[in-house]
């Protein structure tokens, strides 16, 4: 796997949660500017699952199995927007925060993917 | 304004995912996904290497699932249901965190609710708790 691109995936992950809880502790609900970062994020997840499914293709194995590195793989793509999507429903400071754990759970995500992958 | 709004409240279920209930169905959402896809794929692909725990881990996915529907769909009867399955949660988490801990033989493998959740950033414990907190002053 790429390292570099999961270390940028986590800590975008983690300036998105930062950022996002923020703005829930100033009592706002997310804005355009935090789905925009939402989608910078959910891009990296995106380009990280493109590189996966190549390196799969290539022959290379994950040390944990195919199965669980794919499934980790969308999982961490299906994140972020999921999160972004409650926030849209949810107008208050609890949609932010909504958001924030999103990143949070998105950062523990790839820490996971790195195991899998085998370093 | 505000009087049509409490008319359109009272014929409508009571709304549980409504401000904290929002972030809760998120935890719970993650939870879900993240204890019945792995129970799946450990239960479908190596049963027989720690069945008590693989067993556990898809209980208590479960469980979540019950949960995050009932949140998700509102009203007494659900704020009830899901109160009583938070509870079963929590003793859940803590009977099998002692578990593990005073007897790991019988847990080759990990479950998630192993340690009291520690895998998962004690979420575990911590969800159940603040769930029924937030269902218990949904009734007022």
């Amino acid at each position: 796997m790429l390292d570099a691109l999961t270390v940028a995936t986590a800590i975008a992950a983690l300036l998105l949660a930062a950022w996002c809880g923020w703005a829930a502790y100033r009592d706002q609900p997310t804005k355009d500017w935090h789905f925009i970062g939402m989608a910078v994020v959910s891009v990296l997840a995106l380009a990280q699952l493109a590189v996966g499914v190549v390196q799969l293709a290539r022959g290379q194995k994950p040390d944990q199995g195919t199965t669980i590195f794919v499934a980790y793989l969308l999982g961490a793509l299906a994140c972020v927007p999921v999160a972004g999507f409650m926030s849209l429903a949810e107008r208050t400071r609890w949609g932010s925060v909504t958001v924030a754990a999103g990143g949070v759970v998105l950062a523990v995500l790839q820490v996971r993917l790195y195991d899998i992958w085998g370093g | 304004m505000a009087t049509a709004e409490d008319a359109g409240e009272r014929t409508r279920r009571t709304r549980l995912i409504k401000g904290p209930g929002m972030l809760l169905v998120w935890l719970y959402g993650v939870m879900v996904v993240g204890a019945v896809s792995r129970s799946a794929v450990q239960i479908s692909t190596e049963f027989a290497h720690a069945p008590l725990a693989y067993s556990l881990s898809a209980v208590a996915g479960l469980v979540y699932g019950f949960i995050t529907y009932s949140l998700v769909r509102g009203g007494e009867t659900a704020r009830k249901a899901a109160l009583v399955c938070c509870a079963a949660e929590l003793l859940g988490v803590l009977v099998v965190g002692t578990w593990t801990l005073v007897e790991p033989s019988a847990f080759p493998d990990a479950t998630v609710w192993s340690d009291y959740g520690m895998g998962y950033l004690f979420i575990p414990v911590l969800l159940p708790l603040s769930a029924m907190y937030w269902l218990r002053k949904g009734s007022r």
